[in-house]
């Protein structure tokens, strides 16, 4: 049998891919304490297009690069939108930027949400922290094309109600779309929350979904994952319908650094985006 | 003319140096410098480890004199040739602040034109790896590829073997077999010193007929090759590789991590001087005024505890799980990324390790103490 | 099967229990609803009830002087509340406040513990499904514990 040749992505002399292009800031919204979203537009006039799930290299002058997942609506080439936690020196800059500064982006980088083979499939979202982050372009996809999906249920953990991300969004996508949102936070005071506390996962046992037919799309802390695909594993969803994101350090996003290595994986071009059964011989394991 | 042997005497070795020169190559080869045999800038024969070898075994390296005047008399010394398709250090940009913000000047400096005098079968395999590293993927290493596609290879036959070479394990040696343009065996007996040399391209042909030659004898290449093939008998160590990646991967958690991890002391020595390691960081430095910016690329090792840093502390904060991270990488995890080894047998890393950990050896305690499997 | 019976069968912390039993503890419970703002017990009190919630919302809360109360934990449909009548020295530990209308069926504590006293099997079968909640419990705040979207995180 003959052995068709794997189909190269074309990459020219000229575009290395290690090159930032120049971004400008166009708004910036304070989302909590320490986290901002950034709206960026191309100085060149360049339009921009990603799949839901992938990332950002951001570089900020003389200071530093740091991935950064793409927090818009992938229906729009227009704008770029970025929300970063001020975490470290770099992103503690970025999150300084005022309207008309520039930044480097390289990108788009790394695997998307299948959010094209869940077609015809009831969709869990389980969340936390800024992880609501990566998985907003999905929720968008999702949205606009809501009749090709079956039951969505987005569930969404936070540490308390300050730091909870696009609640505006949350309270439109609420009241305007056929969407389950159940939001959890780790401790409020009554005066201030009329929701669920606790932690994310107690929240799964109650979605309604059907596990035959269930994609789950998970993005948070790593324990927080773990957790949450025990829970979905009790629910009965089998191991390749639950996709998760990773995170390691990163240099080049194009596969080459090394650093971003995940067992036989690099998050970088492999993941971010993993289906859980490539990753779960690794997954939990310390230190990997 | 491609696969014909011709003998170069050894008197008119300088030719072919001068020959490709005279092609406009940079001719970097192996010299003797600080006690070790490095790679260099080499113009002449007197610049070669001229009557030298080396004495190699587990944290030791010894230069020592020949009681001849061998020209490629010696193994592989701490340096490999990744430090010239893969720079240790490597500017990548320039960005200049201006009206619009910023604007970046890539490095686009044209890179030398390198012939590599005295590859070793085992150092072709090496950059066999890294090609497929830089230039086998979604993504092409722009600088690597440029240096690469430019190279010509003079490679040399093992006739001896080092103290801690395994390449027959690793099946990437003695004999240099392919991507060469010359490969040279070196043959001292009584008076005569001469090389059988093999065309391994049209450039090589070229390149020799610039070069005084004559057809080889059939004895005198079978002569060659029987020395080689007494090199493949002298392995200083050996490697199973029966099972490797599935032995390494079911056993991430074996005490005999924890037992070399030790000794180790995380100096990163044995990824500096492997010829496939490819890790790198990159710096973001400005000058004094803070208007131009530069992205420097540098060799890595996740040896280091930065290297796997993310926000709040490292992934890999025991020296075990760096070690680990090391071997399963170089012998398991590589096959699934580039279908290929991560190792070559060069025996570097035992030689290069300060306290004599050897790779080989760390491999067969964990193949011999499995945990019995259920 | 009277009303009750069937109310207890279907919530999901009875399900699958042997129909024998849910006659023999459905003569320990009754229907309740809560008002939306209603204190359904507080810290301090003697535990001799626990719930099963059919709908709603409740809030378990600690109050902390200086900062008054803290929502430690939120229960609903399908959830039960309260296991400290189980073990001495029964007492509640929190305040619990409907945020919302809650219907749930309430049980008499010390009934229960009375039947199964008689009935060890059935105490069993209900200690095993508490046991799995108190886990539940436990590992959600283990979590909560590690302070998941800190810094660190």
């Amino acid at each position: 049998m003959a052995v068709t040749p794997k189909l190269q992505t074309a990459i020219t002399v000229s575009a290395d891919p290690m090159v930032p292009s120049p971004y400008r800031v166009r708004r910036v919204r304070r989302e909590t304490s320490d986290t901002f979203t950034l709206e960026l537009e191309s100085v060149n006039g360049e339009r921009f297009s990603f799949a839901p799930g992938q990332f950002n290299m951001l570089y900020l002058f003389g200071v530093g690069e740091v991935p950064i997942s793409i927090s818009g609506d992938p229906a729009r080439s227009d704008v770029l939108v970025h929300t970063v936690r001020a975490v470290g020196p770099v992103t503690r800059a970025i999150c300084k930027l005022k309207r008309g500064d520039i930044l480097g982006v390289r990108g788009p980088f790394g695997s998307g949400w299948p959010v094209a083979e869940a077609v015809g499939n009831d969709i869990i979202i389980v969340t936390g922290g800024v992880g609501l982050a990566p998985l907003r372009p999905a929720i968008y996809y999702i949205l606009a094309h809501r009749g090709e999906y079956g039951r969505v249920a987005l569930l969404y953990g936070a540490r308390t109600p300050a730091d909870m991300l696009y609640k505006k969004e949350l309270a439109a996508w609420r009241g305007h779309f056929d969407l389950q949102i159940e939001v959890t936070v780790d401790a409020a005071r009554p005066d201030e929350w009329r929701g669920n506390v606790g932690v994310v996962t107690t929240l799964i046992p109650r979605a309604t979904f059907d596990p035959y037919h269930t994609t789950a799309l998970v993005c948070g802390p790593e324990i927080m994952m773990r957790f949450t695909v025990l829970e979905l594993q009790k629910r009965g969803l089998p191991d390749d319908q639950i996709y998760i994101s990773m995170e390691r350090n990163m240099k080049c996003a194009i596969g080459l650094c090394g650093h971003c290595q995940y067992g036989p994986h690099f998050i970088c071009k492999d993941g971010p985006v993993f289906r859980f059964d490539r990753v779960r011989g690794i997954f939990g394991k310390r230190e990997i | 003319m491609i696969g014909e042997h011709v003998i170069v005497e050894r008197q008119d070795f300088q030719k072919l140096l001068d020959a490709l020169r005279h092609k406009g190559y940079q001719t970097v080869g192996p010299t003797v410098r600080e006690g070790a045999i490095v790679y260099d800038q080499i113009a002449s024969i007197e610049d070669l480890p001229v009557g030298w070898t080396d004495e190699q075994d587990g944290g030791k390296y010894r230069l020592k004199r020949r009681n001849d005047q061998a020209l490629f008399g010696y193994v592989v010394g701490p340096q490999s040739w990744k430090r010239f398709l893969h720079p240790p250090v490597l500017s990548l940009w320039k960005a200049k602040k201006n009206s619009k913000g910023f604007e970046i000047l890539p490095n686009a400096s044209e890179p030398p034109r390198y012939a590599f005098i005295g590859v070793r079968s085992c150092e072709l395999h090496a950059i066999f790896i890294q090609d497929r590293v830089f230039t086998n993927g979604k993504f092409t290493d722009l600088h690597y590829q440029a240096r690469r596609q430019e190279i010509f290879i003079v490679a040399v036959n093992c006739v001896q073997a080092g103290g801690t070479c395994f390449c027959v394990s690793m099946k990437t040696g003695p004999k240099v077999t392919v991507g060469f343009d010359l490969a040279l065996t070196e043959i001292l007996d009584g008076q005569q010193h001469y090389f059988v040399v093999e065309v391994g391209t049209e450039q090589g042909a070229q390149i020799l007929q610039q070069v005084p030659t004559k057809k080889a004898q059939p004895t005198e290449i079978a002569g060659a090759e029987e020395r080689v093939a007494q090199a493949a008998r002298q392995m200083g160590r050996q490697l199973d590789t029966t099972d490797i990646k599935d032995l390494l991967y079911r056993n991430l958690e074996h005490p005999r991590w924890d037992e070399v991890a030790m000794r180790c002391l995380n100096c990163a020595n044995c990824t500096m001087v492997c010829p496939t390691c490819f890790c790198t960081t990159v710096e973001d430095v400005t000058d004094l005024t803070g208007t131009e910016a530069e992205r420097v690329r540098r060799w890595d090792s996740c040896f280091t505890l930065d290297f796997s840093y993310i926000h709040g502390g490292s992934v890999r904060a025991s020296p075990k799980s760096r070690y680990r991270q090391w071997l399963t990488h170089k012998l398991a995890s590589w096959i699934d990324q580039f279908g290929t080894s991560g190792c070559v047998g060069c025996g570097r890393c035992i030689t290069w390790c300060p306290v004599g950990i050897d790779i080989t050896e760390e491999v067969r305690a964990i193949r011999e103490t499995e945990p019995s499997r259920a | 099967m009277d009303t009750l019976e069937r109310l207890l069968s279907e919530h999901p912390f009875f399900k699958d229990l042997d129909p024998r039993y849910i006659q023999l503890i459905a003569g320990c419970a009754r229907e309740v609803t809560f008002k939306a703002g209603e204190f359904i017990f507080r810290e301090g009190d003697p535990s001799n009830k626990f719930w099963v919630i059919r709908s709603g919302k409740i809030s378990l809360e600690v109050f902390a002087p200086g900062r008054g109360p803290i929502m430690i934990e939120t229960l609903g449909e399908g959830d039960v509340m309260g296991w400290s009548w189980a073990v001495p020295p029964y007492r509640k530990q929190y305040d619990a406040r409907a945020l919302e209308l809650t219907r749930a069926l309430e049980f008499d504590a010390l009934c229960i513990r009375t039947k199964c006293d008689e009935e060890p099997k059935l105490g069993y079968e209900l200690f095993k499904r508490f046991a799995q909640i108190i886990g539940q419990r436990l590992q959600a705040t283990r979590l909560r514990l590690l302070d998941l979207y800190g810094s660190h995180s």
